[in-house]
């Protein structure tokens, strides 16, 4: 086997960040070759790399033997490199065809656009590998899954024959997936093409890759031989340290019902009923977790129930009081705390410090203020240093802006104000979401330490695993509507697979 | 007077052409705005940019006596304006809506002051200037009414018509208009797939100010026979602006909108004769606000139809 393409000592410097570090690594013709890193562990400016987004402040690259001087996305297609990357390069207005061409579009007289020969070469390429798309349907209309593969056709269409993809999965069923990976399979046996993935889920490591590189703050830490290593393996290699997935102690019965919510209606955005007609609760001493797509109304039915967003029909409950349409103050009020998904636009003040920051809904508590006026801010601080203590935090102390923080901090910060405040009802949108590995076990030990206080819980997840995780009962969404609930143990992933794409459990309403 | 005589006036062949008049320089102008809409600009320094098009192709014309050099001139002038305004909102990426206040604010002060000095106090070049031909449509002048609206304008109404039809060609029809579209709508996808999203905003801008150039040429040297008046845009700028975002920024659609503004505006013209013309004068933007309140509506009626079909869709498996 040939070398496909090699990093010389390559390192990226952004201001302040140091993303790659001397990294050295060959890929090889005709392989899937899987990178692994925690979030900001620099896979991904690595392979903006190689596409030519980013130009390298040291070190060299080398394409099938030849040197690359130019770095552009430009002189990447015609290496003939495609990157899928994670949030979709397409234009929405755009039809298929119309996205797949762009930028080489096929031309009549020279000068107009052909729509008819972009449709013609888009039908072409889709019997070619098989991956069945309309070629007139508008990219806003076709769902995430066949987005995906318009992001896949464009990059053959331009030639590729090395592929990246980021995150593919991070946005699929499991059953999406397994199509992804025959996808995957299929090009490299029949058209003999090198496939680069970026992930962070290591059993897909193991099912669709040949080697993997494991990064870790901008070091490449390893290259292994995938049927050499294991998850485990893997996790401790991306983490630096040993990583218990141990088995969370789940304590206790579930006890009287904490959240109530009956027959509820609400709208998105844009109008669009988002909800449609769900009923659930959640006792005391449990988790339930909301298995769905994104974008099948889980959002919606969190802010509504935390006071967020308007419920046109039906009603919500908190400890046994009315809370439809209250506000989310006096939700809070009847015993509730809320993590909100978004961290950044509703969970922190991101100009605010640490301090202010964990502050927030406790600052009329009369020990941090003197007669409603003057702010205490000694015990504010002293408050601020201990849970900062105790939730780990790491940054440069309580005053630091939390805007300039990681992810995984910022969340640190969010979990630690919301979970003092000792509420019976916990609602958790995206707990771990862009956190790493390490702080994500730290969570899940939190929330489950809170479900064995007797909390009730009501988590929302785009990571499968995690709901299976934490969750006592999963239900399934699809559409705004629960097409199945199940006991957490008594249900694999893949069954539930079927539920968040529509199929209706028997009985259910 | 009777009631039949008011009628009769307000849909006289001379209100019609009036409104072909009216929407021109309105319609050129919606044309450039469309571009920079297309490209993710908020352009709202249309009306500046009309207004110094306007001066500086009186000024030429003046100068040079011949109204081309007039419109050349503009031409050149839109290009340089468009470079200053891409220059600050795309390169320097300032404030899109701060520089297009501050692009009118300075308009209006720069005319003033420059045509003071070149024209004389008034501030008005009188008829000093020369300006561009009438067109007479030979066969259709012939044909009773219609030859009376269609035949006779200042050369730019035709020209307009011809521009509308290239410049949707333009949008969707080439891959520079899809581009054009794609660095408004989603930059990303495009840079990924080669092309410069920045080069197709600069080229937007560009074409904003030239078209605004030729609006303003048209208006001083077509639509007001060779004459610059201080403020003569007279809002142009923004109602250009309303017919981009009522048209969806479709140019066959910009220029019926603009019709429509030119036929409230040749409707004011006409009822002064018997309502105030204070009054009559505050039509067309009237109109305008009530477009804007339509674009709201229907974008409202348009969510909740999709909403329903979609609910059906889904309830029907």
């Amino acid at each position: 086997m040939t070398d496909e393409i090699r990093f010389e000592h390559i390192s990226m410097e952004f201001p302040g960040v140091l993303a790659n570090d001397d990294i050295s690594l060959s890929i090889r013709d005709g392989e899937v070759f899987a990178l692994v890193g925690e979030n900001g562990a620099g896979k991904s400016t690595l392979m903006n790399i190689l596409y030519g987004i980013n130009t390298p402040t040291a070190g060299e690259l080398y394409v099938r033997g030849e040197k690359v001087t130019t770095f552009s996305p430009k002189a990447a297609i015609d290496r003939g490199i495609g990157m899928v990357h994670q949030h979709f390069m397409l234009v929405p207005s755009f039809t298929v065809a119309q996205n797949i061409v762009l930028g080489r579009e096929p031309k009549n007289a020279g000068v107009l656009f052909d729509n008819r020969k972009a449709e013609k070469l888009t039908r072409e390429l889709v019997e070619e590998y098989g991956l069945e798309v309309d070629p007139s349907a508008e990219i806003r209309d076709i769902s995430v899954g066949l987005q995906q593969r318009v992001e896949i056709l464009k990059t053959l269409y331009r030639g590729a024959d090395i592929l990246i993809l980021d995150e593919p999965t991070a946005v699929l069923t499991p059953q999406e997936t397994d199509e992804l990976f025959e996808v995957i399979r299929r090009i490299v046996r029949e058209k003999q093409m090198t496939v680069i993935i970026i992930t962070h889920k290591l059993n897909e490591v193991m099912a669709i890759s040949d080697r993997v590189g494991v990064m870790r703050q901008g070091k490449l830490i390893g290259v292994e031989e995938t049927k050499n290593v294991n998850e485990k393996i893997l996790a401790s290699m991306m983490v630096g340290r040993p990583v218990l997935f141990d088995h969370l102690e789940k304590a206790g019965e579930p006890g009287e019902v904490a959240i109530k919510v009956d027959d509820l209606y609400v709208a998105d955005n844009r109008g669009l009923p988002a909800v449609r007609g769900v009923s659930l609760e959640v006792k005391k001493g449990e988790v339930l977790g909301i298995a769905a797509i994104e974008g099948n109304g889980q959002s919606e039915l969190l802010e509504a129930i935390t006071g967020l967003r308007k419920i046109n029909r039906g009603t919500v409950a908190v400890c046994g009081r009315d809370a439809t349409n209250h506000t989310p103050g006096e939700i809070r009020d009847m015993g509730l705390s809320h993590v909100p998904e978004d961290r950044l636009s509703t969970g922190v003040d991101k100009l605010a410090s640490v301090a202010d920051n964990l502050l927030v809904g406790r600052q009329k508590e009369k020990r941090f203020n003197l007669l409603g006026f003057h702010q205490r801010r000694s015990t504010v601080e002293r408050y601020a240093e201990e849970l900062y203590r105790k939730f780990d935090i790491r940054g440069a102390g309580i005053h630091t802006e939390v805007g300039s923080m990681s992810g995984g901090n910022m969340q640190k910060v969010v979990v630690a104000r919301e979970f003092t405040f000792d509420t019976p009802v916990l609602v958790i949108s995206q707990p771990t979401r862009g956190v790493d590995i390490g702080a994500m076990e730290f969570f899940h030990t939190r929330i489950i330490e809170k479900r064995n206080e007797g909390a009730a819980i009501l988590l929302s997840s785009a990571d499968l695993d995690e709901v299976f995780r934490l969750s006592d009962r999963i239900i399934t969404l699809y559409e705004g509507k629960i097409t199945g609930e199940f006991s957490a143990n008594a249900i694999t992933k893949e069954e539930i697979g079927f539920y968040m794409t529509g199929s209706r459990k028997e009985g259910e309403a | 007077m009777n009631n039949h005589n008011v009628w009769a006036t307000v849909f006289s062949a001379g209100t019609f052409a009036q409104m072909l008049r009216s929407a021109t320089p309105v319609a050129l102008a919606a044309l450039g705005g469309l571009m920079t809409e297309h490209a993710g600009i908020m352009n709202i320094g249309m009306d500046g940019m009309i207004l110094m098009g306007a001066f500086v192709a009186a000024v030429a014309s003046y100068f040079c006596a011949s109204a081309a050099m007039g419109v050349l001139a503009a031409v050149a002038f839109g290009i340089l304006i468009g470079l200053f305004f891409a220059l600050f909102t795309v390169k320097l990426k300032s404030d899109e809506f701060i520089i297009g206040c501050a692009l009118n604010t300075f308009a209006l002060g720069v005319t003033a002051y420059l045509s003071r000095e070149i024209f004389g106090l008034s501030g008005t070049s009188g008829y000093l200037v020369p300006c561009l031909p009438d067109v007479t449509i030979p066969l259709i002048n012939k044909i009773p009414f219609v030859g009376e609206v269609l035949s006779g304008h200042s050369v730019f109404v035709y020209i307009t018509w011809i521009l509308v039809v290239l410049m949707w060609l333009f949008v969707y029809r080439t891959p520079v208009g899809f581009w054009i579209r794609a660095s408004g709508e989603s930059p990303e996808t495009l840079r990924t797939a080669g092309k410069n999203p920045e080069r197709m905003k600069w080229i937007a801008s560009i074409l904003c100010g030239v078209f605004c150039g030729l609006a303003g040429a048209h208006l001083s040297l077509g639509y007001l026979n060779g004459s610059f008046v201080e403020g003569m845009s007279a809002s142009r700028g923004y109602i250009a602006f309303a017919c981009v975002i009522f048209a969806a920024a479709n140019p066959p659609k910009a220029y019926l909108a603009a019709l429509m503004f030119g036929f409230f505006d040749a409707l004011g013209l006409r009822l002064q004769d018997y309502i105030s013309s204070d009054l009559t004068g505050t039509i067309p933007y009237l109109i305008t606000i009530v477009m804007m309140v339509y674009v709201v509506v229907s974008g409202q009626k348009r969510r909740e139809r999709l909403a329903r079909q979609q609910l059906k869709k889904i309830e029907t498996p």
